[in-house]
């Protein structure tokens, strides 16, 4: 159980050193790993881990490092693999974090930073854009994008109590429909 | 206490995300610059620090707001605060996930939950692109400042070859070429 246990650790290690994008980049890598190399989980358990991920708060890679572990190796499986995932990108951006001030502090890092800003930009456009096609549409769907987007960004009402509202809306619309359907 | 701070502010930033990729950035812009942990030019600098460096965008800017506001062990704090609430949920979950995979009130919840992340994320995303284009604050001004119109039609290429799949990294690249091409051939302050 030990040895399986580190090698959860080792295998996510890997796994967050090497995915550039995070979360749904990281799928095919724990696929890769977990199913073919591994063998810990059979194919199909991994639309259950996407399933699950997508469906419980906090970031994707976490939430499948820890389903897997769990599922692989209980508690401490999951402690491992999930420590495993988070480890590379803590002592990357910790070292990073030193550095990055001063670094910025050169005319040329300025001068490129002023171009990156409006590159970054453009890639959080295409995220949302990309996040926008896989949502489900829809009447309420698109309600809720609309009050959600529009609440944000004219308000300074606490985004926790949009986003709880937003999962109400979602409930009660969810079993309204579904009794209308039944008449 | 710094360290409090920053283990329950991510802890609830944690908590209330759903969702991959940049679900998590306006939860994380709205608590990170009401504390004054980052401005929002830093956000969007660190946004291209993550995209060029492996790993999940959610731990990399727990880490980072973390360092930067508390040293090594706000690191920690802020890290493991945003990662609990996974850990936590998932072992709940992981013991009845075919009952919760099913379960009517958490797909009723998902309708709400994920059209809401797409809102606030260009909500979030508005609020970067008032930073990006008015640096100093929306004014007329803005319009007879040279900056002000490379940025614009650089976003507007990095949006076009974003669209075409370019690759992240080549597009935060070339920008940052184009940014000091830029600032040296006119002698930009800085």
């Amino acid at each position: 159980m030990f040895k399986k246990r580190l090698s959860l650790f080792w295998t996510f290690f890997k796994i967050g050193a090497f995915t550039f994008g995070g979360g749904y980049a990281m799928i095919p890598l724990i696929r890769r790993e977990i199913v073919e190399t591994r063998g810990w989980m059979k194919d199909e358990d991994i639309l259950d881990i996407i399933a699950i991920s997508e469906s419980t708060p906090g970031p994707i890679a976490v939430n499948s490092a820890t389903f897997v572990g769990w599922r692989v190796g209980g508690v401490a499986g999951a402690a491992c693999a999930t420590l495993g995932v988070v480890l590379p990108s803590f002592i990357i951006i910790s070292l990073i974090a030193l550095i990055l001030e001063q670094f910025q502090a050169l005319r040329a890092v300025r001068y490129a930073f002023y171009g990156i800003r409006a590159g970054v930009l453009a890639l959080l456009v295409k995220a949302v854009w990309t996040m926008y096609s896989k949502c489900p549409k829809g009447m309420v769907s698109y309600v809720v994008m609309l009050l959600s987007f529009l609440v944000a960004a004219l308000t300074k009402v606490n985004l926790l109590f949009i986003i709880a509202g937003c999962a109400a809306i979602g409930l009660i619309s969810s079993l309204v429909f579904r009794k209308g359907a039944e008449k | 206490m710094i360290f409090l701070s920053l283990f329950w502010t991510f802890f609830k930033i944690g908590l209330f995300t759903f969702g991959g990729g940049y679900a998590m950035l306006p939860l994380i812009q709205s608590e990170v610059l009401a504390h004054g942990w980052l401005t929002e030019a830093q956000l969007v600098d660190f946004i291209a620090v993550s995209e060029s460096t492996p790993g999940p965008f959610a731990i990399n800017i727990s880490t980072y707001v973390g360092t930067t506001a508390g040293g090594s062990f706000g690191a920690v704090c802020a890290t493991l605060g945003v990662i609990l609430p996974s850990f936590i949920v998932i072992l709940i979950v992981a013991k009845c996930y075919e009952k919760f995979k099913e379960s009517r009130v958490v797909k009723g919840c998902m309708a709400g939950l994920r059209p809401a992340v797409v809102g606030l994320i260009a909500a979030a995303i508005l609020s970067v692109a008032r930073a990006v284009f008015f640096p100093d604050g929306a004014s007329l001004a803005v319009f007879s400042d040279i900056g002000f119109y490379f940025s614009l039609i650089l976003f507007a290429a990095a949006v076009a070859a974003a669209f075409k799949k370019a690759h992240p990294i080549l597009i935060i690249l070339a920008a940052a070429a184009l940014g000091i091409a830029f600032g040296y051939a006119f002698k930009l302050p800085v």
